[in-house]
């Protein structure tokens, strides 16, 4: 079997192809977005302990 | 035994012991799906009926079982978290519901990409391909909920209600190509005769799909440790644990 029978997918070469694409994106997406997720959140906490710390300065 | 539950699910606990088992779940899963592929495109012979597009197959009927798979676990955990009130299942349960949407569509797009050279329609509103369809609005029903309710503990109780309630689809998903007539065609894996596919076929397939599983092993972990930081963000471990980084 050559390469271009290969990638031809015997004339259903769109079909086969773009799912496997699409299952790239999706297996690509489910990874990045915990990370970015949890980028987030630990930037959101750091801000908001420094935020209690100003107002506990603030007040004494 | 009540203690010993408490203490193991408590989610400062969960956080410190679930960091090593991700590296192992997420190569696990690329190791496993690599053969997969490469037995499934390279190996497997084309279908005598189909030719090549069956190879569709070995990412649609995975994806397609772990929607099943992943919405099962979503209504366990949140009936756990509404029964004995354990915080970490209600996260298991949240950290879930995006991933299982996003084998939904995967499984419902492949599926239509199939469909299109086989029956001629990218869509057709027969019984699987609906009832398929109503359980991607399950997961999307379950996390609109999560994000419209400010409260956590009304948000897992209203979301994780509405998650097993929805179990009643899947059984009707499951039995959908035996109780209706259908273009969906029947199981050829999960019946109680031995599978009607060939050996060098059904070995690609389940390779993907135990890939499928670890995978979604490896982000479930991800996910629920990002819940347990930010629900427990008010908290001393959680506090502690930022200032380190």
């Amino acid at each position: 079997m050559n390469w271009s029978e290969f990638f031809n997918m015997g004339g259903y070469a769109f079909f086969v192809w773009t799912s496997y694409a699409l299952t790239l994106v999706i297996v690509v997406a489910n990874i990045v977005s915990p990370m970015v997720q949890r980028k987030k959140t630990i930037a959101r906490i750091k801000r908001a302990i420094k935020r209690e710390n100003l107002n506990l300065d603030n007040r004494a | 035994m009540w203690n010993w539950i408490q203490r193991f699910s408590s989610p400062k606990h969960f956080y410190s012991m679930s960091a090593a088992l991700i590296p192992w779940f997420a190569v696990s899963a690329l190791l496993v799906g690599l053969y997969g592929l490469y037995l499934g495109l390279f190996v497997a012979p084309p279908d005598y009926q189909q030719g090549e597009s069956y190879r569709i197959i070995f990412i649609h009927v995975p994806a397609a079982w772990m929607s099943l798979f992943i919405y099962m676990v979503m209504a366990i955990s949140s009936a756990i978290g509404l029964i004995w009130q354990i915080r970490l299942a209600d996260m298991v349960a949240a950290a879930s519901a995006p991933i299982g949407a996003s084998f939904t569509f995967l499984a419902l797009v492949t599926g239509s990409l199939w469909g299109k050279p086989m029956w001629g329609a990218y869509w057709v509103w027969d019984a699987r391909l609906t009832s398929e369809l109503i359980l991607l609005f399950l997961y999307f029903g379950y996390m609109a909920l999560q994000s419209a309710i400010d409260d956590q503990r009304s948000a897992d109780k209203a979301s994780g209600l509405l998650a097993i309630v929805g179990v009643v689809n899947i059984p009707i998903i499951h039995y959908s190509v035996e109780w209706w007539n259908t273009l969906h065609q029947g199981a050829t894996v999960a019946k109680f005769d031995k599978p009607s596919m060939h050996i060098d076929m059904l070995i690609p397939l389940l390779l993907m799909a135990v890939a499928f599983k670890l995978f979604y092993a490896a982000l479930v972990l991800v996910r629920t440790r990002n819940e347990a930081l930010y629900r427990d963000r008010n908290r001393r471990w959680v506090r502690e644990l930022i200032k380190n980084l």
